[in-house]
């Protein structure tokens, strides 16, 4: 035993190789991660990447094989062209229109239930938001077709009679798309989960000060769900931008399409004109990723906070 | 004034303290409560609660809302299920796209956490290039992706002759063997992303200590993964697995557009079918069953999960 712990320090200069070696080893590692992050990185944004290579050159070119990825004949004709055949302006704004709309309705009226939520006592509210929360779990598919049709029977909208008989009701208009939009329980879930860290004693002493529910909402609760309120209001934002299914079945008027939805139409219906196609949908992607460029921090965080929490 | 006269009558009138008394009292005071989830709890029980039951009444009945007749077929809509080919293949179908495209995608997304989680330069860059085709909206990813799938110009053909591994361009999207596989490719794609952050946030909550012990103990790398990292994502596996299987039986929209349910009905999934049913013939009795018999699925696929991650979540 005394030997060997003697023999230690003689030893030591046998461990220098094993550092170095080490080092090595780490260099190796290194490089090894980042070839990987970057060949990654580059499969996944090549689609997308092409995309945007495309939709500025010519149709000959986009057709071209290999394809070129830096235009050769740089256009911007895809852009007006698709302004012009598929109204990309009406498009836009439609879009632009519903998901700041809807947005802002959801932010409002998602908070206030989730300050309820999180923060009054009243009876009922344990079970009242367990239920809302189950229902999380029913696909959208069940709960379509009737919401269709009640869309179909709103009284006096539509052409609809007094018993909601005879014409489309919100059908093919912006209220149907609005007004079963305006809150989200998955919106009152991840606000109020945020909430529930905020300290009883504001509340409690704007009370004491006097403040009426509203107050306490408007000017303790809000003010300080800052971030939460941000990265619910991307999400929803983009949740309404990107929506595909619901102006589908409902949208008749080409007036009244949004933006995937006027895209997605025009690709089914002029299946070769792929110069127009490719500017549509840069157009369509590009307000989402400017909002996701400015406000990544947020976005990242609401993410982990219904990760995490789910 | 009105709250100063309110603070004064307080003390003197005594609030029951139980019964419904109580209750009754304590709703009448909390009444602002009920107003403030009121156009919340309005939406829901008309587009939830009712819509629900609404659909579990259409079901039984044959309901065409170009018809003024809609007779109650009792339980015939379901039977028709049964014996409805296309709706068993839309359900193997569903069930291959959830059962190669869920792990797959979990799996990139893991894959891509692990290597950011590293400290490397550019760790932002790198997280907002992987994250991009997610916020892509799903109109556009499934028309980028027709091109790339493209028969005679496609951008993976292309690569794929060039790297040797294929010899003649194939027709992806119409080729019923190859349909499916490309769109599983193109969701992997496109929901690697999302679960990279939520697995990020999961790797940044393990404390630091359990690898510096287990450095200490003398675990390698894939040591370290295999009996710390994995352990304790595995609330966040379960998460992810739960939301993406759910998300993955109601698939539709890239369907929609890359494929239309074919070829020869290789890519039709219950969601396209019942958009199809609903929305194509107005068969609406027919379509509502079918949302049940996905519902009922995607009911016992979470007790099951649920069970499970109750008997695993332990420590």
């Amino acid at each position: 035993m005394e030997l060997a712990q003697r023999g230690q320090p003689i030893a030591k200069p046998a461990s220098r190789p094993f550092i170095n070696n080490r080092k090595v080893m780490d260099a190796l590692g290194k490089a090894v991660i980042y070839a990987l992050t970057t060949a990654g990185a580059i499969i996944f944004i090549a689609p997308w990447a092409w995309m945007v290579s495309a939709s500025f050159q010519p149709l000959g070119d986009i057709f071209n094989w290999p394809p070129t990825w830096i235009p050769e004949h740089f256009t911007l004709e895809n852009y007006t062209g698709f302004f012009e055949t598929a109204g990309l302006g009406r498009l836009f704004f439609n879009s632009a229109f519903l998901a700041l709309t809807i947005t802002g309705l959801q932010l409002f009226f998602n908070s206030l239930a989730a300050y309820t939520f999180a923060k009054r006592r009243f009876p009922g509210r344990d079970i009242i938001f367990i239920i809302l929360l189950s229902t999380l779990m029913i696909p959208g598919q069940v709960t379509l077709i009737p919401a269709y049709l009640i869309l179909q029977h709103i009284p006096l909208f539509g052409g609809n009679d007094i018993f909601g008989q005879g014409g489309h009701g919100w059908l093919d208009s912006y209220w149907g798309l609005i007004i079963p939009a305006m809150s989200s329980i998955y919106g009152i879930f991840l606000l109020r989960q945020y909430m529930k860290s905020i300290p009883d004693e504001l509340i409690d002493a704007a009370k004491i000060d006097g403040a009426s529910e509203f107050r306490i909402y408007a000017q303790v609760i809000v003010p300080l769900s800052g971030p939460a309120l941000a990265a619910m209001g991307i999400f929803t934002f983009t949740y309404v931008w990107n929506d595909f299914f619901w102006p589908l079945i409902t949208i008749s008027s080409p007036d009244l399409r949004t933006l995937p939805l006027g895209l997605a139409l025009f690709v089914v219906k002029n299946r070769t004109v792929w110069d127009l196609v490719m500017a549509g949908s840069v157009v369509a992607t590009l307000p989402i990723l400017i909002i996701f460029l400015l406000f990544q921090r947020y976005f990242i965080r609401g993410i982990a906070l219904t990760g995490l929490k789910g | 004034m009105a709250v100063a006269a309110k603070n004064v009558s307080q003390p003197f009138r005594r609030p029951p303290e139980t019964g419904i008394r109580a209750t009754l009292y304590r709703m009448r005071k909390e009444w602002t409560a009920y107003l403030f989830i009121s156009p919340t709890l309005i939406l829901f029980s008309i587009f939830t609660v009712f819509a629900v039951l609404f659909s579990f009444y259409i079901s039984f009945h044959k309901w065409n809302i170009l018809e003024p007749d809609k007779p109650f077929v009792g339980l015939a809509n379901y039977v028709r299920l049964i014996e409805d080919e296309r709706f068993h293949r839309a359900v193997i179908n569903t069930f291959l796209f959830t059962v190669v495209g869920v792990p797959l995608t979990m799996g990139a997304g893991l894959s891509i956490a692990l290597l950011l989680n590293n400290k490397i330069r550019f760790r932002g860059i790198y997280r907002t290039l992987y994250y991009i085709p997610n916020i892509t909206p799903l109109v556009v990813s499934a028309i980028i992706w027709k091109w790339v799938y493209q028969g005679d110009y496609g951008l993976l053909n292309y690569y794929l002759i060039q790297l040797g591994i294929i010899r003649e361009p194939l027709k992806w999207l119409s080729d019923p063997n190859l349909a499916m596989p490309a769109v599983i490719l193109m969701g992997v794609w496109g929901g690697a992303g999302y679960q990279m952050v939520i697995y990020l946030a999961g790797l940044q909550a393990i404390p630091e200590e359990y690898y510096d012990a287990a450095k200490v103990d003398g675990a390698n790398g894939f040591q370290r993964l295999r009996h710390i990292t994995l352990p304790l994502l595995t609330p966040t596996t379960l998460f992810l697995f739960i939301t993406s299987v759910i998300g993955s039986f109601q698939v539709f929209t890239q369907i929609y557009i890359m494929t239309n349910g074919g070829p020869l009905n290789r890519t039709t999934t219950i969601g396209f079918y019942l958009y199809e049913k609903a929305f194509r013939h107005f068969d609406m009795g027919y379509a509502s069953a079918m949302a049940y018999a996905l519902f009922a699925m995607i009911l016992v696929f979470t007790i099951i999960q649920l069970r499970i991650m109750r008997r695993e979540i332990q420590y």
